[in-house]
Protein backbone atom coordinates (compact mmCIF):
# COMPACT_ATOMS: atom_id res chain seq x y z
CA UNK A 1 0.00 0.00 0.00
CA UNK A 2 2.41 2.37 0.91
CA UNK A 3 4.94 1.55 -1.97
CA UNK A 4 2.27 1.89 -4.10
CA UNK A 5 1.16 5.47 -2.83
CA UNK A 6 5.18 6.22 -3.06
CA UNK A 7 5.19 5.19 -6.78
CA UNK A 8 2.01 7.42 -7.43
CA UNK A 9 3.58 10.04 -5.45
CA UNK A 10 6.90 9.98 -7.68
CA UNK A 11 4.89 9.44 -11.02
CA UNK A 12 3.19 12.81 -9.96
CA UNK A 13 6.33 14.45 -9.64
CA UNK A 14 7.86 13.10 -13.06
CA UNK A 15 4.78 12.43 -15.03
CA UNK A 16 5.44 13.31 -18.92
CA UNK A 17 4.47 16.53 -21.06
CA UNK A 18 0.92 14.99 -21.82
CA UNK A 19 -0.14 14.25 -19.08
CA UNK A 20 0.99 17.65 -17.82
CA UNK A 21 -1.60 19.30 -20.60
CA UNK A 22 -4.18 17.59 -18.53
CA UNK A 23 -3.47 19.08 -15.35
CA UNK A 24 -2.49 23.02 -15.93
CA UNK A 25 -2.07 25.63 -13.34
CA UNK A 26 -4.86 26.29 -11.79
CA UNK A 27 -6.06 29.91 -11.67
CA UNK A 28 -8.28 32.42 -9.80
CA UNK A 29 -9.40 35.74 -10.85
CA UNK A 30 -8.54 38.99 -9.70
CA UNK A 31 -12.14 39.74 -7.72
CA UNK A 32 -10.90 43.85 -9.70
CA UNK A 33 -10.84 42.62 -12.98
CA UNK A 34 -11.85 39.23 -13.42
CA UNK A 35 -8.18 38.75 -15.17
CA UNK A 36 -6.90 34.51 -14.04
CA UNK A 37 -3.98 34.12 -12.20
CA UNK A 38 -2.14 30.47 -11.08
CA UNK A 39 -2.35 29.85 -7.50
CA UNK A 40 1.31 29.69 -7.37
CA UNK A 41 3.95 32.23 -8.19
CA UNK A 42 7.60 33.27 -7.18
CA UNK A 43 8.93 35.11 -4.57
CA UNK A 44 12.74 36.14 -4.54
CA UNK A 45 13.65 37.58 -1.78
CA UNK A 46 17.02 35.86 -0.30
CA UNK A 47 17.14 33.88 -3.49
CA UNK A 48 17.32 35.80 -6.13
CA UNK A 49 19.56 38.19 -4.43
CA UNK A 50 23.23 37.30 -5.91
CA UNK A 51 24.56 40.40 -7.65
CA UNK A 52 26.56 39.83 -10.32
CA UNK A 53 27.72 35.96 -9.97
CA UNK A 54 27.53 34.70 -13.40
CA UNK A 55 26.66 31.10 -11.93
CA UNK A 56 24.16 31.90 -9.72
CA UNK A 57 22.45 34.50 -12.31
CA UNK A 58 22.04 30.98 -14.57
CA UNK A 59 20.18 29.49 -11.81
CA UNK A 60 17.99 31.71 -11.30
CA UNK A 61 17.45 32.11 -15.31
CA UNK A 62 17.16 28.31 -15.17
CA UNK A 63 14.32 28.92 -12.20
CA UNK A 64 12.18 31.30 -14.05
CA UNK A 65 12.90 29.40 -17.49
CA UNK A 66 11.37 26.20 -15.86
CA UNK A 67 8.74 28.55 -13.78
CA UNK A 68 7.11 29.51 -17.34
CA UNK A 69 7.25 26.37 -18.66
CA UNK A 70 5.72 24.81 -15.82
CA UNK A 71 2.67 27.78 -16.62
CA UNK A 72 3.90 30.49 -13.88
CA UNK A 73 3.02 34.11 -14.22
CA UNK A 74 3.36 35.99 -10.88
CA UNK A 75 6.85 36.82 -9.90
CA UNK A 76 7.15 39.46 -6.35
CA UNK A 77 10.31 41.44 -5.53
CA UNK A 78 10.92 44.42 -3.98
CA UNK A 79 13.88 47.65 -3.72
CA UNK A 80 14.52 45.93 -0.34
CA UNK A 81 15.84 42.57 -1.83
CA UNK A 82 19.05 43.45 -2.83
CA UNK A 83 20.15 42.66 -6.39
CA UNK A 84 17.11 40.70 -6.52
CA UNK A 85 15.36 42.66 -8.88
CA UNK A 86 18.28 43.23 -11.28
CA UNK A 87 18.53 39.55 -11.47
CA UNK A 88 14.46 39.36 -12.32
CA UNK A 89 15.75 41.76 -15.29
CA UNK A 90 18.17 39.59 -16.50
CA UNK A 91 16.44 36.74 -16.41
CA UNK A 92 13.47 38.32 -18.62
CA UNK A 93 16.43 39.70 -21.16
CA UNK A 94 17.29 36.10 -21.62
CA UNK A 95 14.03 34.30 -21.68
CA UNK A 96 12.69 36.60 -24.71
CA UNK A 97 10.09 38.57 -22.29
CA UNK A 98 7.81 35.96 -21.68
CA UNK A 99 4.68 37.50 -22.20
CA UNK A 100 2.95 35.89 -19.44
CA UNK A 101 4.91 37.49 -16.64
CA UNK A 102 2.63 39.28 -14.00
CA UNK A 103 5.54 41.79 -12.62
CA UNK A 104 4.34 42.40 -9.30
CA UNK A 105 6.74 44.78 -7.57
CA UNK A 106 6.85 47.28 -3.83
CA UNK A 107 7.92 50.89 -3.39
CA UNK A 108 9.73 50.46 -0.16
CA UNK A 109 10.82 54.32 1.23
CA UNK A 110 9.85 56.48 4.08
CA UNK A 111 9.86 59.28 2.12
CA UNK A 112 6.23 59.80 0.68
CA UNK A 113 8.05 61.97 -2.39
CA UNK A 114 10.92 59.57 -3.12
CA UNK A 115 8.39 56.52 -4.19
CA UNK A 116 8.11 57.97 -8.03
CA UNK A 117 11.79 57.78 -8.50
CA UNK A 118 12.33 54.34 -6.67
CA UNK A 119 9.46 53.03 -8.79
CA UNK A 120 11.39 53.98 -12.00
CA UNK A 121 14.48 52.59 -10.90
CA UNK A 122 12.81 49.41 -10.09
CA UNK A 123 11.08 49.28 -13.34
CA UNK A 124 14.25 49.98 -15.24
CA UNK A 125 16.11 47.33 -12.96
CA UNK A 126 13.24 44.52 -14.30
CA UNK A 127 13.18 45.86 -17.56
CA UNK A 128 9.81 45.80 -18.26
CA UNK A 129 7.45 49.18 -19.89
CA UNK A 130 5.14 48.78 -16.29
CA UNK A 131 4.53 46.62 -13.47
CA UNK A 132 1.53 44.71 -13.04
CA UNK A 133 1.34 45.36 -10.00
CA UNK A 134 3.08 47.42 -7.32
CA UNK A 135 2.35 47.27 -3.17
CA UNK A 136 3.29 49.39 -0.46
CA UNK A 137 5.90 47.37 0.95
CA UNK A 138 5.22 46.34 4.64
CA UNK A 139 2.77 49.29 5.37
CA UNK A 140 5.92 51.59 4.72
CA UNK A 141 4.38 55.90 4.71
CA UNK A 142 1.58 53.77 3.05
CA UNK A 143 -0.54 56.98 3.66
CA UNK A 144 1.95 58.63 1.65
CA UNK A 145 2.26 56.16 -1.35
CA UNK A 146 -1.28 54.56 -1.51
CA UNK A 147 -2.23 57.53 -3.16
CA UNK A 148 0.52 58.05 -5.74
CA UNK A 149 -0.12 54.30 -6.57
CA UNK A 150 -3.53 54.90 -7.14
CA UNK A 151 -3.16 57.96 -9.33
CA UNK A 152 -0.43 55.84 -11.27
CA UNK A 153 -3.29 53.41 -11.93
CA UNK A 154 -5.80 55.94 -13.20
CA UNK A 155 -2.79 57.08 -15.63
CA UNK A 156 -2.28 54.15 -16.60
CA UNK A 157 1.06 53.39 -15.52
CA UNK A 158 0.26 50.67 -13.58
CA UNK A 159 -2.55 47.79 -13.39
CA UNK A 160 -2.77 47.15 -9.75
CA UNK A 161 -2.19 48.73 -6.73
CA UNK A 162 -1.38 46.74 -3.23
CA UNK A 163 -0.07 46.35 0.32
CA UNK A 164 1.74 43.98 2.15
CA UNK A 165 2.53 43.03 5.37
CA UNK A 166 3.83 39.58 7.04
CA UNK A 167 4.44 37.35 9.77
CA UNK A 168 1.21 38.34 11.28
CA UNK A 169 1.97 42.35 12.03
CA UNK A 170 -0.47 45.43 12.00
CA UNK A 171 -2.92 43.24 11.01
CA UNK A 172 -5.74 46.29 12.71
CA UNK A 173 -3.87 48.34 10.03
CA UNK A 174 -3.95 46.45 6.98
CA UNK A 175 -7.86 45.93 7.47
CA UNK A 176 -8.85 49.39 8.20
CA UNK A 177 -7.07 49.98 4.78
CA UNK A 178 -8.78 47.02 3.15
CA UNK A 179 -11.93 48.32 4.80
CA UNK A 180 -11.51 52.19 3.28
CA UNK A 181 -9.35 52.36 0.27
CA UNK A 182 -9.67 51.12 -3.45
CA UNK A 183 -6.85 48.78 -2.72
CA UNK A 184 -6.83 45.45 -5.47
CA UNK A 185 -4.24 43.53 -3.57
CA UNK A 186 -3.27 42.23 -0.10
CA UNK A 187 -0.17 40.85 0.78
CA UNK A 188 0.09 38.50 4.39
CA UNK A 189 1.98 35.35 5.69
CA UNK A 190 -0.44 32.68 6.03
CA UNK A 191 0.29 28.84 5.72
CA UNK A 192 -0.69 25.76 7.84
CA UNK A 193 1.14 26.64 11.22
CA UNK A 194 0.60 30.74 10.52
CA UNK A 195 -3.21 30.57 10.25
CA UNK A 196 -4.03 34.25 11.65
CA UNK A 197 -5.41 35.59 8.82
CA UNK A 198 -7.91 33.19 8.00
CA UNK A 199 -9.92 34.85 10.93
CA UNK A 200 -10.54 38.42 9.79
CA UNK A 201 -8.25 39.21 7.11
CA UNK A 202 -9.38 36.44 4.43
CA UNK A 203 -13.09 36.82 5.32
CA UNK A 204 -12.78 40.34 4.55
CA UNK A 205 -10.31 39.96 1.31
CA UNK A 206 -13.31 37.93 -0.02
CA UNK A 207 -16.45 40.59 1.69
CA UNK A 208 -14.28 43.64 -0.54
CA UNK A 209 -13.33 42.00 -3.51
CA UNK A 210 -9.31 41.83 -3.12
CA UNK A 211 -7.01 39.34 -4.41
CA UNK A 212 -4.73 37.68 -1.80
CA UNK A 213 -0.72 37.18 -2.29
CA UNK A 214 0.77 34.86 0.32
CA UNK A 215 3.93 35.42 1.07
CA UNK A 216 6.22 32.84 3.74
CA UNK A 217 4.28 29.65 2.59
CA UNK A 218 7.35 27.48 4.19
CA UNK A 219 8.46 30.47 6.92
CA UNK A 220 11.78 30.80 4.44
CA UNK A 221 12.13 27.22 4.56
CA UNK A 222 11.94 26.72 8.48
CA UNK A 223 8.72 24.72 7.90
CA UNK A 224 9.71 22.19 5.59
CA UNK A 225 12.87 21.55 6.85
CA UNK A 226 10.65 20.65 10.42
CA UNK A 227 8.34 18.53 8.91
CA UNK A 228 10.42 16.97 6.65
CA UNK A 229 11.99 15.05 9.58
CA UNK A 230 8.74 13.38 9.89
CA UNK A 231 7.01 10.39 6.79
CA UNK A 232 4.52 12.42 4.90
CA UNK A 233 1.22 10.93 5.89
CA UNK A 234 -0.11 8.44 3.45
CA UNK A 235 -3.27 10.23 2.62
CA UNK A 236 -1.53 13.40 1.20
CA UNK A 237 -1.62 11.03 -2.06
CA UNK A 238 -5.24 11.38 -2.33
CA UNK A 239 -4.87 15.03 -2.97
CA UNK A 240 -1.90 14.41 -5.08
CA UNK A 241 0.76 15.60 -2.99
CA UNK A 242 3.59 14.28 -3.62
CA UNK A 243 6.21 16.15 -0.98
CA UNK A 244 5.35 18.07 1.66
CA UNK A 245 6.06 21.22 -0.09
CA UNK A 246 3.51 19.94 -2.47
CA UNK A 247 1.10 19.25 0.89
CA UNK A 248 1.40 23.04 2.66
CA UNK A 249 1.10 24.74 -0.49
CA UNK A 250 -2.11 22.97 -1.60
CA UNK A 251 -3.21 23.54 2.25
CA UNK A 252 -2.38 27.34 1.32
CA UNK A 253 -3.96 27.82 -2.26
CA UNK A 254 -7.63 25.96 -1.34
CA UNK A 255 -8.06 28.52 0.81
CA UNK A 256 -10.81 30.33 -1.51
CA UNK A 257 -9.75 33.73 -0.72
CA UNK A 258 -6.43 33.16 -1.77
CA UNK A 259 -5.39 34.24 -4.73
CA UNK A 260 -1.90 32.81 -5.16
CA UNK A 261 1.08 31.63 -3.13
CA UNK A 262 4.15 33.17 -4.37
CA UNK A 263 7.05 30.30 -2.44
CA UNK A 264 10.57 31.50 -3.23
CA UNK A 265 13.31 29.10 -4.62
CA UNK A 266 17.10 28.72 -5.98
CA UNK A 267 16.11 25.34 -7.35
CA UNK A 268 14.61 24.31 -10.20
CA UNK A 269 13.34 20.56 -8.94
CA UNK A 270 11.68 22.89 -6.38
CA UNK A 271 10.08 25.59 -8.55
CA UNK A 272 8.60 22.25 -10.49
CA UNK A 273 7.72 20.76 -7.28
CA UNK A 274 5.96 23.96 -6.61
CA UNK A 275 4.17 24.75 -9.29
CA UNK A 276 2.57 21.24 -9.46
CA UNK A 277 1.19 21.49 -6.70
CA UNK A 278 -1.01 24.65 -8.08
CA UNK A 279 -2.30 21.84 -10.07
CA UNK A 280 -4.87 19.01 -10.08
CA UNK A 281 -7.16 18.14 -6.70
CA UNK A 282 -6.84 20.26 -3.94
CA UNK A 283 -8.29 19.54 -0.23
CA UNK A 284 -11.72 20.20 0.50
CA UNK A 285 -12.46 21.78 3.65
CA UNK A 286 -12.58 18.30 5.88
CA UNK A 287 -8.96 17.66 4.68
CA UNK A 288 -7.76 21.28 4.74
CA UNK A 289 -8.59 20.79 8.77
CA UNK A 290 -6.98 17.28 8.84
CA UNK A 291 -3.71 18.70 6.96
CA UNK A 292 -3.65 21.53 9.80
CA UNK A 293 -4.40 19.16 12.90
CA UNK A 294 -1.37 16.89 11.47
CA UNK A 295 1.18 19.74 10.91
CA UNK A 296 0.23 21.61 13.90
CA UNK A 297 1.28 17.75 15.96
CA UNK A 298 4.63 17.67 14.28
CA UNK B 1 8.64 50.75 14.08
CA UNK B 2 6.04 49.96 17.02
CA UNK B 3 6.37 46.22 16.44
CA UNK B 4 9.73 46.04 16.39
CA UNK B 5 9.72 42.80 18.99
CA UNK B 6 8.17 40.60 16.51
CA UNK B 7 11.22 40.82 14.28
CA UNK B 8 14.10 38.26 14.21
CA UNK B 9 17.48 38.57 12.98
CA UNK B 10 16.73 36.62 9.82
CA UNK B 11 14.19 39.27 8.96
CA UNK B 12 16.60 41.33 7.87
CA UNK B 13 19.04 38.60 6.04
CA UNK B 14 18.80 39.82 2.63
CA UNK B 15 21.50 37.24 1.25
CA UNK B 16 22.28 33.10 1.50
CA UNK B 17 25.25 31.68 2.98
CA UNK B 18 26.21 30.62 -0.45
CA UNK B 19 26.00 33.73 -2.04
CA UNK B 20 27.79 35.50 0.47
CA UNK B 21 30.87 32.81 0.69
CA UNK B 22 30.90 33.02 -3.38
CA UNK B 23 31.30 36.69 -3.29
CA UNK B 24 34.63 35.88 -0.93
CA UNK B 25 35.58 33.20 -3.36
CA UNK B 26 35.21 35.34 -6.51
CA UNK B 27 36.66 38.61 -4.81
CA UNK B 28 39.96 36.06 -4.12
CA UNK B 29 40.13 35.07 -7.16
CA UNK B 30 39.87 38.64 -8.86
CA UNK B 31 42.84 40.08 -6.55
CA UNK B 32 45.11 36.89 -6.07
CA UNK B 33 47.63 36.90 -5.51
CA UNK B 34 47.11 40.55 -3.31
CA UNK B 35 46.26 38.10 -0.24
CA UNK B 36 50.45 37.26 -0.03
CA UNK B 37 51.13 40.80 0.13
CA UNK B 38 48.79 42.00 2.85
CA UNK B 39 49.28 38.40 5.01
CA UNK B 40 53.26 39.97 4.63
CA UNK B 41 51.88 43.22 5.71
CA UNK B 42 50.07 41.76 8.80
CA UNK B 43 53.41 39.68 9.82
CA UNK B 44 55.46 42.80 9.45
CA UNK B 45 53.18 44.98 11.43
CA UNK B 46 52.96 42.40 13.99
CA UNK B 47 57.05 42.20 14.22
CA UNK B 48 57.30 45.93 14.34
CA UNK B 49 55.29 45.64 17.87
CA UNK B 50 59.03 44.43 18.95
CA UNK B 51 60.90 47.37 17.41
CA UNK B 52 60.70 50.46 19.31
CA UNK B 53 61.75 53.24 16.76
CA UNK B 54 59.76 56.33 16.80
CA UNK B 55 58.62 56.11 13.63
CA UNK B 56 56.85 52.47 14.25
CA UNK B 57 53.70 53.93 15.58
CA UNK B 58 53.16 56.54 12.33
CA UNK B 59 53.86 52.87 10.37
CA UNK B 60 51.40 50.99 11.53
CA UNK B 61 48.21 53.61 11.73
CA UNK B 62 49.42 54.20 8.24
CA UNK B 63 49.29 50.22 7.18
CA UNK B 64 46.06 49.64 8.99
CA UNK B 65 44.61 53.09 7.49
CA UNK B 66 46.00 52.04 4.02
CA UNK B 67 44.43 48.45 4.14
CA UNK B 68 41.22 49.34 5.70
CA UNK B 69 40.83 51.70 3.16
CA UNK B 70 41.35 49.27 0.57
CA UNK B 71 39.29 46.45 2.00
CA UNK B 72 36.19 49.33 2.34
CA UNK B 73 36.82 50.21 -1.18
CA UNK B 74 37.41 46.87 -2.74
CA UNK B 75 35.21 44.74 -1.23
CA UNK B 76 32.43 46.23 1.03
CA UNK B 77 31.71 49.28 -1.41
CA UNK B 78 32.08 47.66 -4.95
CA UNK B 79 31.05 44.14 -4.23
CA UNK B 80 29.45 43.51 -1.01
CA UNK B 81 26.68 46.89 -1.33
CA UNK B 82 25.49 45.06 -4.36
CA UNK B 83 24.16 42.16 -2.27
CA UNK B 84 23.51 44.35 0.74
CA UNK B 85 22.46 47.73 0.64
CA UNK B 86 23.17 48.63 4.34
CA UNK B 87 26.58 48.01 2.97
CA UNK B 88 27.11 50.87 1.87
CA UNK B 89 25.84 53.06 4.67
CA UNK B 90 28.68 50.51 6.81
CA UNK B 91 31.61 51.79 4.70
CA UNK B 92 31.29 55.20 6.68
CA UNK B 93 32.90 53.43 9.59
CA UNK B 94 35.28 52.57 7.33
CA UNK B 95 36.14 56.16 6.27
CA UNK B 96 36.05 57.30 9.80
CA UNK B 97 38.17 54.62 10.99
CA UNK B 98 40.80 55.00 8.46
CA UNK B 99 40.61 59.36 9.02
CA UNK B 100 41.13 58.64 12.92
CA UNK B 101 44.29 56.43 11.95
CA UNK B 102 45.54 58.92 10.18
CA UNK B 103 44.93 61.96 12.45
CA UNK B 104 45.86 60.26 15.52
CA UNK B 105 48.50 57.87 14.41
CA UNK B 106 50.37 59.44 11.14
CA UNK B 107 49.97 63.23 11.85
CA UNK B 108 50.20 63.59 15.55
CA UNK B 109 52.05 60.64 16.49
CA UNK B 110 50.07 60.29 19.13
CA UNK B 111 50.12 56.17 19.02
CA UNK B 112 52.77 53.77 19.78
CA UNK B 113 52.59 49.95 20.02
CA UNK B 114 54.24 47.91 22.70
CA UNK B 115 53.58 44.14 23.42
CA UNK B 116 52.60 43.99 27.31
CA UNK B 117 52.88 40.89 29.77
CA UNK B 118 48.88 41.59 31.24
CA UNK B 119 45.86 40.31 29.66
CA UNK B 120 45.52 43.13 27.25
CA UNK B 121 48.24 42.22 25.97
CA UNK B 122 48.10 38.32 25.86
CA UNK B 123 44.87 39.37 24.10
CA UNK B 124 45.86 41.55 21.80
CA UNK B 125 48.49 39.26 20.57
CA UNK B 126 45.99 36.29 20.82
CA UNK B 127 43.66 38.38 17.96
CA UNK B 128 47.00 38.99 16.03
CA UNK B 129 47.39 35.56 15.45
CA UNK B 130 43.51 35.21 15.15
CA UNK B 131 43.28 37.83 12.35
CA UNK B 132 46.49 36.52 9.99
CA UNK B 133 46.50 33.47 11.18
CA UNK B 134 43.44 31.82 12.07
CA UNK B 135 40.52 33.06 10.32
CA UNK B 136 42.48 31.91 6.71
CA UNK B 137 41.81 28.36 7.81
CA UNK B 138 37.74 28.71 9.04
CA UNK B 139 36.81 28.09 5.06
CA UNK B 140 38.67 25.23 4.99
CA UNK B 141 37.79 23.59 8.30
CA UNK B 142 34.14 24.45 8.00
CA UNK B 143 34.38 22.37 4.31
CA UNK B 144 34.14 25.55 2.24
CA UNK B 145 37.47 25.46 0.52
CA UNK B 146 40.65 27.36 0.39
CA UNK B 147 39.18 29.34 -2.20
CA UNK B 148 36.76 30.51 0.02
CA UNK B 149 39.63 31.18 3.18
CA UNK B 150 39.06 35.02 4.21
CA UNK B 151 42.49 36.84 4.54
CA UNK B 152 43.50 39.64 6.29
CA UNK B 153 43.65 42.87 4.28
CA UNK B 154 41.67 41.22 1.63
CA UNK B 155 38.24 40.99 2.98
CA UNK B 156 36.45 42.57 6.59
CA UNK B 157 36.50 40.50 9.51
CA UNK B 158 40.19 39.63 9.77
CA UNK B 159 41.34 42.77 8.65
CA UNK B 160 38.79 44.86 11.49
CA UNK B 161 39.94 42.21 14.18
CA UNK B 162 43.69 43.22 13.51
CA UNK B 163 43.52 46.86 14.46
CA UNK B 164 41.27 45.80 17.95
CA UNK B 165 44.38 43.65 18.59
CA UNK B 166 46.54 46.35 17.80
CA UNK B 167 45.00 49.14 19.71
CA UNK B 168 44.97 47.41 22.70
CA UNK B 169 49.02 47.05 22.54
CA UNK B 170 49.41 51.09 22.41
CA UNK B 171 51.12 52.13 25.01
CA UNK B 172 49.01 54.27 28.14
CA UNK B 173 44.98 54.37 28.13
CA UNK B 174 43.15 52.33 24.86
CA UNK B 175 42.27 54.48 22.15
CA UNK B 176 38.44 54.45 23.19
CA UNK B 177 38.01 56.22 19.76
CA UNK B 178 39.77 53.89 17.61
CA UNK B 179 37.88 51.03 18.70
CA UNK B 180 34.02 51.96 18.20
CA UNK B 181 34.19 51.78 14.61
CA UNK B 182 36.19 48.35 14.46
CA UNK B 183 33.20 47.48 17.41
CA UNK B 184 30.48 48.19 15.35
CA UNK B 185 31.50 46.31 12.31
CA UNK B 186 32.06 43.14 14.19
CA UNK B 187 28.58 43.93 16.08
CA UNK B 188 26.70 43.93 12.51
CA UNK B 189 28.94 41.53 10.78
CA UNK B 190 28.33 39.23 13.70
CA UNK B 191 25.11 39.18 14.00
CA UNK B 192 24.71 38.76 9.62
CA UNK B 193 27.01 35.72 10.04
CA UNK B 194 24.67 34.66 13.45
CA UNK B 195 21.65 35.00 10.66
CA UNK B 196 22.95 33.08 8.21
CA UNK B 197 23.63 30.26 10.99
CA UNK B 198 27.92 30.11 10.03
CA UNK B 199 30.52 29.07 12.85
CA UNK B 200 32.39 32.18 12.33
CA UNK B 201 29.86 34.34 14.17
CA UNK B 202 30.73 32.48 17.58
CA UNK B 203 34.78 33.80 16.69
CA UNK B 204 33.86 37.27 15.91
CA UNK B 205 31.40 37.97 18.19
CA UNK B 206 33.31 36.89 21.62
CA UNK B 207 36.74 37.94 19.53
CA UNK B 208 35.48 41.73 20.05
CA UNK B 209 33.81 41.66 23.40
CA UNK B 210 36.69 39.82 25.07
CA UNK B 211 39.37 42.44 24.38
CA UNK B 212 37.09 44.97 25.24
CA UNK B 213 36.17 44.16 28.69
CA UNK B 214 40.43 43.38 28.53
CA UNK B 215 41.19 47.04 27.62
CA UNK B 216 38.55 47.94 30.50
CA UNK B 217 40.71 46.65 32.99
CA UNK B 218 43.94 48.06 31.70
CA UNK B 219 42.19 51.64 31.40
CA UNK B 220 40.86 51.84 35.02
CA UNK B 221 44.98 50.48 36.23
N1 LIG C 1 6.48 41.93 3.75
C1 LIG C 1 6.62 41.41 2.54
O1 LIG C 1 6.25 42.02 1.57
C2 LIG C 1 7.22 40.06 2.39
C3 LIG C 1 7.79 39.40 3.49
C4 LIG C 1 8.31 38.12 3.32
C5 LIG C 1 8.28 37.52 2.06
N2 LIG C 1 7.73 38.18 0.98
C6 LIG C 1 7.66 37.54 -0.36
O2 LIG C 1 7.27 36.19 -0.22
C7 LIG C 1 8.22 35.33 -0.81
C8 LIG C 1 8.27 33.98 -0.13
O3 LIG C 1 8.62 34.07 1.24
P1 LIG C 1 10.05 33.65 1.81
O4 LIG C 1 11.08 34.00 0.81
O5 LIG C 1 10.14 34.22 3.16
O6 LIG C 1 10.10 32.12 2.02
P2 LIG C 1 9.31 30.79 1.64
O7 LIG C 1 8.80 30.86 0.25
O8 LIG C 1 8.37 30.52 2.75
O9 LIG C 1 10.51 29.75 1.73
C9 LIG C 1 11.61 29.82 0.87
C10 LIG C 1 12.55 28.69 1.21
O10 LIG C 1 11.90 27.45 1.01
C11 LIG C 1 12.72 26.58 0.26
N3 LIG C 1 11.88 25.84 -0.70
C12 LIG C 1 11.12 26.37 -1.69
N4 LIG C 1 10.48 25.39 -2.36
C13 LIG C 1 10.85 24.22 -1.80
C14 LIG C 1 10.55 22.86 -2.06
N5 LIG C 1 9.71 22.53 -3.03
N6 LIG C 1 11.13 21.91 -1.29
C15 LIG C 1 11.98 22.25 -0.30
N7 LIG C 1 12.31 23.53 0.00
C16 LIG C 1 11.76 24.51 -0.75
C17 LIG C 1 13.69 27.43 -0.47
O11 LIG C 1 14.95 26.80 -0.51
P3 LIG C 1 15.57 26.30 -1.92
O12 LIG C 1 16.15 27.51 -2.56
O13 LIG C 1 16.57 25.30 -1.49
O14 LIG C 1 14.43 25.71 -2.70
C18 LIG C 1 13.77 28.71 0.35
O15 LIG C 1 14.88 28.72 1.20
C19 LIG C 1 9.50 36.15 -0.70
O16 LIG C 1 10.51 35.67 -1.55
C20 LIG C 1 9.01 37.52 -1.07
O17 LIG C 1 8.88 37.65 -2.46
C21 LIG C 1 7.19 39.44 1.13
Amino acid sequence: MIRAMAMAAAAALLRPLSARALTAPVTRPIPSSGERLPVVGLGTWITFNVGDDPELRDECAAVMRAFFREGGRVIDSSPMYGSSQEVIGDGLGRLGRPPDLFSADKVWTSSGAGGPAQIEESRSSWRVPRFDLLQVHNLLAWEEHLPDLLAMKAEGRVRYVGITTSEGRRHREVEEIMASRPIDFVQITYNAVDRAVERRILPLARDRGIAVLVNRPFRQGALIRHVERHRLPSWSGEIGAASWAQLLLKFIVSHPAVTCAIPATAKVAHVVENMRAGAGVFPEPAMRRRIAAHIERL
Amino acid sequence: MPEWWTYTLSDFLLFSPRTYYRLIERHNAAVWPWQIMTLGLGLATAGLLLHRAPWQGRLVSGVLAALWSWVAWSFVWRRYAVINWAATYLTGLYVVEVLLLLWAGVVRGALSFRWSRDAAGATGLALLLLSLGVYPLLAPLAGRGWRQSEIFGVVPDPTVLAPVGLLLLVEGAPPWRLLIAPVLWCAVSGATLLALGSPEAWILVPAVLLPLGAAAARGRR
